[in-house]
């Protein structure tokens, strides 16, 4: 059969592609291995330049994937599954990056793009080692390549490819006519909840990190097959920096993400896809202490080994979890089961590189050199290889919790999670932060081989009392009040708190006294500092994060059902109902809910929330402010919601809808009646007047905010109530892609809807008044106060600022060209950490 | 440092490891009958909502109350209270996982996992049966 209107071509050229990327990855994998394997220099030369070509191809091929899928799915042929899938026609052109990496194939293709990027800089800079890393990185891809490639072996498809056709994959009677694509009007697009400009950044930045922890383990590798032992250690640490640095910021975008604009109420929660990726972070910081270590004693050197193998071993251990739908009931965002093909593909993916790297590394662990003299107790690489082993022990335990479906799987057995996940992370990692915190503190100040006492504890001597000062002030003036853990759990925050408050003094004070200032060499004081700050601020915006809309203070409800149980104090309810136009006290605060406004986006609505906070003395308002949280409300009635924040220096007001008012059953029997008014008019209704003061074009007011760009109408209408109250209407009308749209307002307390629905011959516009007795509506929201919450983001960006620092210094970069790196990567992350949302 | 103490380290580090483990109390899944059986011990059910029995909610009286009946595959059934909201696709969902306890003959629950069609794109069937809704 013929199907009409299809387009082939791009999905035919995008699959030659992905079979010229698959097929060059073998070929420039296995040259490279043979240039490896072999001694003369000529023909290792050779061998070189044929596997660099075949890489060179095999970059540009997945690029042209990538435009391939780019194409199809922004022209929204959804003859492809992947466009149907990913894709829809109201998707903003802005997320459409986005909608390619939702999905698994699109994300395996950033993975493999990155891994081609970082490929050519080892080219350009790893001289002799370049084959047997760049073996291994192509090793990698062709794993990567091959779970996109789609063929048939054995009638068992291997891979699956983004290039499929919709009506192949999907039965439906549809598909049996000619013209079925007349019948697909749209495709299902990206998931509303996905809808974010993290949705952009986050997987690409996260997938580069996974990307670059393949290049350490490669280097291992390449010492290992040449017998080569410790030399590549100075190669590799700039990429463990890199490793450490884009890897950190990755997660961490993510908890941002987690915290601005999805309803988790907060930025972390142990959720296993965020532990999967932390593990491999831990590690490679882990890796990267040990390989200092041995850069600068010599000690060390297995477990550098070892790092760094195990945390690129992690880095697809957590591809395996969070891909193949193993985690299942566990994980609130993993992807969904993959298929059995799939599945194994992935598993051996997982165990094709890390086994054979495990299994050269414990083959060779006797011949690699270690230094048999004991360290010195006072040495900085004794403390410095304890942190890195303290570090490594807390990502096995993290894991090895995370890991718990696994187990059913294994052994059949049916565990489920724990009661308090949280807590039962927490409790172990507090102590973790305790010592990392000291370690850090105290490691600066440490000497190679030995450290003179008189020397550390004249160092050391202010840094400890001012923390202690600082630490006790703190205890005083700004209690923890985190109780319901009981008083055990209490006393290590506060112990971690001091830890991380030692750590910040100790720090700043070691770039201050010891370097004087010197920048250039304090990126771990830095990154230590930075990585403290972090901590301190995770501690006090959780241990004080405030539930304000605590429904028991505000006596408005009294439960309809009596609880058979008997609730327990310890969980305050925290969800309180706000009924439109009536205040009501949250906290601290008035709250009205006042109006809701649509967006631009179908089913999409923002509510807004007037919040104000009178001085109890004094009478003044102290605090005005409006927040729009937003929610979508989803064809099945499934609602998706956006956190409303108001930022402060000092804290965040955070809230997010958890319920709204039902549609009405019932269909609304009353219709609009056309208007036709002229600018000054005045129309009455059952209740009072209004008036159409104006018709604005592309307004930027409270309600809307339309650019010069758009083409939107806006009718400027005030109502006046009988009851002598006034209120302000604005609908609109807008032109987009030569569609019109209608966005009605409504005045809930007249239940009045407005809407402008054009404009008549003799210049005057059409208004429509509708009047229903419809209920009042109402949402149901949930409130925090987060504490602090900035002290974690600022932490975070100066410990990439140190992350960098050093690995800019490793790389012995000019001054210039360090000063506008650093300058970049911390404007970038300032910007998108700290002001963007703000 | 030796290899011996670094052996000692590690031999440590496990058997911290093994403590830690076994502080963490995990939980299990559990059908309606055998939680019965253990009153007051936090289990997972994983069950289906019973759409002939009345699901009470009501925002404006008390957001945080809601009560439903939830029967598992081997036909037992229990009332369920969560303290909480109703979730918006509690009716749509095919599968729902309620973590808590049983106190009484109620099931209190402090969490509740949903399994819903159209979450899951990946979903071949869910896809052939949307494919023609548009």
């Amino acid at each position: 059969m013929i199907f009409e209107n299809e387009h082939l071509l791009p999905g035919q050229v995008g699959h030659f592609f992905v079979l010229l990327a698959f097929v060059a990855s073998i070929i420039s994998a296995i040259a490279y291995f043979k240039a490896t394997g072999t001694k003369l220099e000529k023909e290792k030369r050779s061998w070189i330049l044929f596997a660099r070509g075949a890489f060179f191809i095999e970059f540009f091929a997945l690029l042209a994937v990538f435009f391939s899928i780019y194409y199809i799915c922004s022209h929204h042929y959804f003859e492809y599954l992947y466009a149907y899938k990913h894709a829809s026609k109201e998707l903003e052109a802005k997320y459409l990056l986005a909608c390619i990496w939702e999905g698994q194939e699109g994300s395996f293709l950033l993975w493999t793009i990155w891994h081609c990027v970082l490929g050519s800089v080892i080219i350009l800079t790893a001289k002799k080692r370049e084959s047997s890393v760049m073996g291994i990185v192509n090793t990698a891809q062709f794993f990567l390549t091959l779970m996109i490639v789609g063929i048939y072996v054995f009638n068992t498809r291997i891979g699956s490819s983004p290039f499929v056709l919709t009506r192949n994959e999907l039965a439906g009677p549809i598909f049996t006519q000619p013209d079925y694509l007349k019948y697909i009007k749209d495709g299902i697009g990206l998931n509303v909840l996905l809808r974010n400009y993290w949705m952009v950044i986050h997987p690409p930045i996260l997938f580069l990190g996974f990307a670059s922890t393949v290049i350490p383990a490669s280097f291992a590798f390449s010492s290992l097959i040449t017998k080569d032992w410790g030399g590549w250690i100075k190669a590799a640490l700039p990429w463990a920096l890199l490793s450490g640095c884009v890897l950190g910021v990755g997660i961490m975008m993510g908890g941002k993400w987690a915290y601005e604009s999805l309803s988790f109420g907060g930025y972390w929660a142990w959720d296993p896809v965020e532990n999967a990726s932390l593990v491999p972070w831990i590690i490679m910081v882990a890796g990267l202490h040990c390989m200092a270590v041995y850069n600068s004693t010599g000690n060390a050197l297995r477990a550098s080994y070892l790092f760094v193998i195990l945390s690129y071993f992690f880095v697809l251990y957590s591809t395996f979890l969070t891909r193949t739908g193993i985690l299942g009931d566990t994980s609130v965002h993993a992807f969904t089961e993959a298929g059995m093909a799939m599945n194994i593909l992935i598993g051996i993916y997982v165990i094709g590189i890390t086994i054979p790297l495990l299994f050269l590394y414990f083959k060779n662990y006797r011949k690699i050199p270690t230094i048999q003299k004991e360290e010195n107790i006072s040495s900085r690489e004794f403390w410095m290889f304890i942190g890195a082993l303290i570090l490594f022990l807390a990502a096995l335990f993290i894991i090895s919790v995370t890991s718990l479906p696994v187990y059913n799987k294994v052994f059949g057995t049916n565990l489920a999670d724990p009661q308090d996940r949280e807590f039962t992370y927490n409790k172990v990692l507090v102590l973790v932060a305790v010592i990392v915190g000291l370690l850090t503190a105290i490691s600066q100040y440490l000497k190679y081989r030995q450290t003179g006492k008189k020397y550390l504890v004249t160092k050391m001597l202010w840094p400890l009392s001012i923390a202690v000062v600082i630490s006790a002030l703190l205890a005083i003036f700004y209690p923890i009040e985190y109780s319901k853990k009981g008083p055990g759990f209490l006393a290590a925050i506060y112990l971690a708190l001091f830890a991380s408050i030692f750590s910040i003094v100790a720090n700043a004070a070691y770039l201050k006294t010891v370097l004087k200032g010197n920048l250039k060499a304090g990126g771990g004081a830095i990154a230590h500092l930075g990585f403290a700050l972090l901590i301190g601020g995770m501690l006090i915006s959780s241990g004080n994060k405030k539930v304000i809309s605590d429904n028991s203070k505000t006596g408005l409800f009294i439960p309809f059902d009596k609880d058979p149980t008997g609730r327990g104090t310890e969980n305050p309810l925290e969800n309180l109902t706000l009924l439109k136009g009536v205040p009501t006290q949250m906290g601290p605060y008035t709250v009205t809910y006042v109006n809701d406004s649509m967006a631009k986006e179908k089913n999409r609505t923002f509510y807004n929330l007037h919040f104000q906070r009178v001085d109890t003395a004094t009478g003044k308002v102290t605090e005005n402010f409006i927040l729009s949280p937003d929610a979508y409300r989803m064809k099945d009635n499934n609602l998706s919601s956006n956190p409303g924040t108001k930022h402060y220096l000092s804290h965040d007001v955070f809230t997010y809808i958890s319920t709204i008012s039902a549609p009405d059953q019932d269909p609304d029997t009353a219709t609009f009646k056309i208007h036709d008014m002229a600018i000054g008019d005045t129309v009455y209704y059952s209740n009072g007047y209004f008036i159409l003061n104006g018709i604005l074009k592309n307004p930027d007011n409270e309600r809307f905010h339309f650019s010069p760009t758009d083409t939107a109408l806006v009718a400027d209408i005030t109502v006046y109530g009988k009851d002598s109250t006034r209120h302000k209407a604005y609908p609109a009308l807008t032109i987009n892609n030569q569609e019109i749209n209608f966005i009605d307002d409504t005045v809930i307390t007249q239940n009045i809807y407005l809407n402008i629905s054009g404009i008549t011959s003799d210049k005057k516009f059409k208004i429509g008044l509708k009047q229903t007795n419809k209920l009042t509506s109402f949402i149901t929201l949930k409130a925090y106060v987060f504490p602090y919450i900035n002290l974690v983001w600022a932490g975070l960006i100066i410990m990439a600022g140190g992350f960098v620092v050093s690995l800019l210094r490793r790389v012995k970069a000019a001054n210039y060209i360090a000063a506008i790196a650093i300058a970049l990567v911390l404007m970038g992350l300032i910007y998108m950490f700290l002001i963007a949302n703000n | 440092m030796k290899t011996s103490s670094i052996i000692i380290l590690v031999a440590i580090a496990a058997a911290i490891g093994t403590l830690l483990m076994y502080s963490v109390d995990f939980s299990t899944y559990d059908t309606i009958a055998s939680a019965k059986e253990k009153p007051g011990k936090y289990v997972h059910l994983i069950a289906r909502l019973d759409k002939s029995k009345p699901i009470q909610y009501d925002a404006i009286k008390d957001p945080n109350y809601l009560s439903f009946y939830a029967t598992d595959s081997l036909g037992n059934s229990t009332k369920v209270i969560y303290h909480n909201t109703k979730p918006s696709e509690l009716e749509q969902s095919d599968r729902v996982v309620l973590k808590g306890k049983m106190e009484g003959n109620v099931f209190e629950c402090d969490n509740i996992l949903m399994k819903c069609p159209s979450k899951y794109k990946d979903d071949k069937k869910q896809l052939e049966k949307t494919v023609t809704q548009y």
